[in-house]
Formats: structure tokens, sequence, C-alpha cells
């Protein structure tokens, strides 16, 4: 069975419009499921929200079909508790019904607070404790080296997720073994559960840490589709060394009382907000 | 691939550290399926992997001195396709990387194969830090992990072959101490099958790992006393053999011995069994606390986890009988 990127325009201001749109209904269906659940995390499934639909439709290679393909290239959301922006995207993609997306949360749902690869298919691996994604994209890109196969091994971190020690072991291994076929995506909203990031644990200069650490590092508008198409797209095969993509983000990005809140980490909506919400998000 | 397909003689003399079992054991798997590999946090000399190195240098993936990573890569392994043999001293590997093996692996329901060496106080005067009393306890509760505690090279060898072909993550625990090669009873080892290895109807002695040869010498020193000591082998942590706990409690009275915490690893898993479906007298050998110093053999008998020692718990526990 042959992977394919989602079907994309030819144009391309046909195929900036198409991501844009998605991001924009992964917003709207982020929120409604948070509204929903009365739970998530609405701040970071907004910042998130533009990478992962360049990702998803305009970058990645996968069947829905043979969700497992050997081939497939391989996507890890190491920020696990953005499921609503996370199953928006796989459902859009094709991988379950968007009705299923109704059950965000719900008893029994298989869509829990974190994602769970047994119960839903385009899942690689769980996430919620934080720190986890990195090392698992590391034996991801081992293992395709191993194997000479040329899939790709995405990763998106959060920024306040850095402070967990577990990613520089694995940003140490992905440089020390020249995985130019992995690319670390960091959401750099700037924000984390309690505060700022700066005023918590510093991450800054964080493009030079990446750097030292062995990866080429490009810094970009986490929300420019243009950009995030052109540095995500681009073929790694001209590499030798991993890369870092720090997209810098707004946290609640695309609401105006959410922007750059730190309330709305884990905030949910009242019936007027959401409908304010819904107003803007257009 | 099955377990009789490989040559690892099965010794019958003296004593053997499990270690070379697992790494001969690991070559001979690693030379029939060109999935397997391993992974190592510079632990390439105390896992016995030289000759692997030797042999497969691109399939030995050692991550350095980084146990997150190190399970971590070796979930990501198995998603590539690859049957990763993640080897590490248990007390790192388990306590260090407890969350991976938690979330990565046991969660995700991952192929991966976590060997833990050296467990138990395997590293004697090392002390505390070094020591893996605590493995046991931590992994039992992970739904989904296999967690298998061999008692001699053959079972050793036995487990690893049994892992390699299982899909599913799987926890075994590789011991340095020596141990003599047991006559088993089984031909092979079955899921959560625990291994009658000697009858008797007085007293039953569970144990594990290097415990399980101290149970049987108790045996020999009970039955001098005209006492007859079931000695039944608990290799099997997860899944865990029921039905013969319920039966052990049969003999009115019961003794677990293990080369770990009395909390929470095979004397908890039994209490709760017992408690459960059949309370008899039990007593419980394991370690109380962080040991002190001393060698691994001081340890065995400061704590009672000797013939000596099961043998006096098996005649208190029969003298609790009602």
């Amino acid at each position: 069975m042959s992977l394919s990127t989602a079907p994309a325009p030819v144009s391309g201001a046909d195929r900036i419009a198409m991501v844009r749109a998605r991001a924009l209904a992964i917003r709207r269906s982020a929120f409604t499921m948070v509204h929903d659940a009365g739970l998530g995390h609405p701040g970071g499934d907004f910042s998130a929200a533009d990478i992962l639909a360049t990702l998803y439709f305009g970058v990645m290679r996968y069947d829905t079909k043979e969700p497992r393909h050997p081939d497939r290239d391989r996507f890890i959301m190491s920020k696990g508790h953005c499921t609503g922006a996370f199953y928006s995207v796989l459902a859009q993609a094709g991988f379950f019904p968007e009705a299923d997306l109704k059950t965000y949360m719900k008893p029994l749902s298989k869509l829990n607070g974190h994602p769970n690869r047994n119960y839903l298919p385009g899942i690689e691996t769980n996430t919620g404790p934080l720190g986890h994604g990195l090392p698992v994209a590391v034996g991801i890109a081992i293992a395709g080296k191993l194997s000479a196969k040329d899939y790709r091994t995405f990763v998106l971190t959060g920024d306040g997720e850095l402070q967990e020690g577990s990613n520089w072991e694995a940003a140490m291994a992905a440089s020390h073994h020249k995985l130019n076929r992995l690319t670390v995506i960091v959401d750099r909203n700037r924000l984390q559960q309690g505060d700022r990031t700066e005023a918590t644990n510093g991450l800054d200069p964080l493009d030079d840490k990446w750097r030292a650490f062995g990866f080429h590092v490009e810094m970009i508008d986490g929300h420019d589709h243009g950009a995030l198409l052109d540095v995500l797209g681009a073929d790694p095969a001209s590499r030798d060394k991993p890369l870092c993509v720090i997209a810098n983000t707004i946290k609640g990005k695309g609401v105006s009382f959410m922007e750059d809140n730190v309330s709305w980490h884990h905030g949910v909506p009242n019936a007027e907000q959401f409908a304010q919400a819904m107003k803007e998000l257009i | 691939m099955s377990a009789a397909t490989h040559s690892a003689s099965r010794p019958n003399e003296g004593l053997y550290d499990c270690r070379d079992a697992f790494s001969k054991t690991l070559e001979a798997l690693a030379e029939a399926n060109d999935r397997v590999v391993a992974v190592v946090n510079d632990s390439v000399g105390s896992s016995k992997l030289g000759g692997f190195k030797k042999r497969w240098p691109e399939r030995l993936v050692n991550v350095g001195i980084a146990e997150q990573n190190m399970v971590g890569v070796g979930a990501g392994l198995a998603n590539g396709g690859r049957i990763p043999f993640v080897s590490c001293a248990s007390c790192f590997l388990t306590g260090r990387a407890l969350e991976q093996v938690k979330a990565d692996v046991a969660y995700s329901n991952t192929n991966v194969k976590l060997c833990g060496q050296s467990p138990g106080i395997g590293y004697g005067e090392l002390g505390p830090t070094h020591h893996s009393i605590e493995d046991l306890a931590w992994l039992r509760p992970l739904a989904n992990l296999l967690v298998i505690v061999p008692s001699d090279p053959w079972e050793t060898e036995q487990a690893m072959c049994f892992a390699a072909a299982y899909e599913g993550p799987v926890f075994i625990r590789v011991s340095r101490y020596p141990v003599p090669a047991l006559q088993h009873k089984l031909d092979r080892i079955e899921p959560g099958k625990a291994e009658v290895m000697r009858g008797g109807d007085d007293v039953a002695i569970l144990a594990n790992g290097v415990m399980l040869h101290k149970a049987l010498q108790a045996a020999d020193v009970l039955a001098e006393q005209g006492v007859s000591a079931r000695v039944v082998n608990m290799a099997w942590m997860n899944p865990l053999d029921i039905e013969a706990i319920i039966d052990a409690a049969g003999t009115g009275a019961v003794v677990t011995v293990e080369e770990a915490s009395v909390r929470g690893g095979l004397g908890g898993a039994v209490a709760e069994t017992l408690a459960l479906h059949r309370p008899v007298p039990m007593e419980m050998l394991g370690f109380p606390g962080f040991a002190p110093t001393g060698t691994v053999d001081f340890l065995f008998d400061y704590f009672g986890l000797s013939a000596a020692g099961i043998s006096s718990a098996a005649l208190k526990a029969i003298s609790r009988k009602g």
C-alpha cells in the first residue's frame, strides 16, 4: 500500500490556505471538546494547532487505512495533555470518525485525557508525563536507520516540558547517532502551567541549547503556515544532524481573551466565553 | 522462535552466573532473528554483552549513562519493528526509569524486553544505592508487563526465549549470584505457571530467583527433622499462579522467600492471594529495609535467607497452625 500526504492543492498559495483552514477547524473542534467535557488544555491546543495542521495536511506520509504501515512517518505528541488539538487533527485526517470527538473524556471513552495508542489508531506512544516523547522518537529514528528506511520522525514538545532532563538525554543521543530524519518541534509559547517559563526555570537562549546538543536549529513563527510548510517539508537528506524547529507561538492563539494568558492552560470556558471564542475563530 | 530450538546446554554441576545464560541466549536469539537488538546504558560489561557487541556492533545501542532515554529508545525501537532487549543494572532500570517503564512500555504495551541485571543485593558491599530489592514491588502492579524471576541458567534461557517470541512487554530479573543448575520438573516455562520442585504436606515454601535453591536446601534440613516441606518455584510474578498459591495453603502453613523487600514482592503477592482465598499462617523472608554493609552471603545469612533461616521460618509457620 502506498503512503501519501493528505491530498494537497497544486499551488503553494492554495496549500497554505488549506492548512490554515484545517488549523482553524482544529481550534474550533478542540475548544468545543473542552467546553463539552468541562476539562482539557485549550491554551496549548491553540498554540499547537498550526503545527499539527501543517504536519498532517502538508508534510507527513501516512495511510489511515494502515495506520501502522512500517514506512509511515511517525508523529509523537510529547505534550500529551493537548489532546483536544491532537484528537481533532487525527479525526480530520481520517484515522477515526469525527463523531467520536463528542466522547472526549466521557466515561469509558477511547478519547482519554491523554493519548493511548491501544485505544485509537494514529497514536505512536502513550504520552502525558512530560519528557517522554523525544526518547521514544530517538528510538524510532534509530530503528529507521538500522533498517535503511526513509520514514521521518516528528515529535512536538511543549517548552516548559524541556525542563525535564530526559529530553536532554535524548537530544545527546539524537546527535550522537546523526539522526537527520528526526525533527523536534518546540511549541515555544513561553507559558507553562503555573507561570511564564522564564519566570519558572528559564529556557533561553533555547536555540543555543539545541545547537550545543548537536541539532540544526530553525526559529520560526509557529503560526506562519508558509514558514511551517517550508521548514518542516524540507528534505532532511541534505542534513547530517537532527533538526530542531523552535516554533514561536502564542498560548491560546486565535481567541483574544485567551492569548498569552496563563489561566487558560487548563481553563474551561463558560457559555458566554465559548460563544465569544466561536465568533472569533472564523 | 520456539524455546526448544536453542541449544544452550542445561548445565548440571557447579555454580553458574545467570548473566552468562542471558548473554549466550541473547546471541543465539540475535543470530536467528535480525530484529533482535540490545539497548544498554554503558552496561556492556556488566550485562556481559561484549560478545554481542563484537558480532553486531550496529545492533547494540549504547545510549550512555541515561536510563530514562534508554527505556524510551527501547520503546521507539519496538515501534520501528525491532525486538529490543534493554539491559541494565536492575536498580537503575527500575528505579531511575520507572516512569518510562510504566508509560512507554507497560501502559503503551510495547514489545520491549527489560532485563534487570544483578538485582536484589547482588552488588553486596556497594550498598542500597546499587541494591534492587524494590524492583518487584514497583513492577508487579504494572498491567501488561510480564515479570519473570529465573532461578538458574536454564530458567534464564527459557525466559529469554519466551520473551523474544512473545509480542509484548516482559521484565526478566537476571542474577549474578552463583547458583546451581536445578532439576526442573517442567520442560519449558509457561506464563503464569508455578513449578512444584518438591512435594510436601506440612508446609509450603514459595520462592523464586536465587532463593529457590536455598529453599530446596531448607526442605532437606526439614526432612531430617521429619517435616515434609513442599517447594514451589514462583518464577512468574506476573501473571501470578493463584491456583498454586491456594494449593500451597492446603499444607496449612506457607513461607515466602525472595531476594527482595518483604513489602510488595512475592511475599506481598502471596499474602494478598491467601487473604482473599485461603488464609493460613504465613512467614515472609526477605529484606525488611535498606541492607547494612556486607557481602552477599553475609547479608543472606544475616536476614535468614539461608537453609537454616528458611527452615526455622517454616517451623515457626507450622507452630502457628490452628
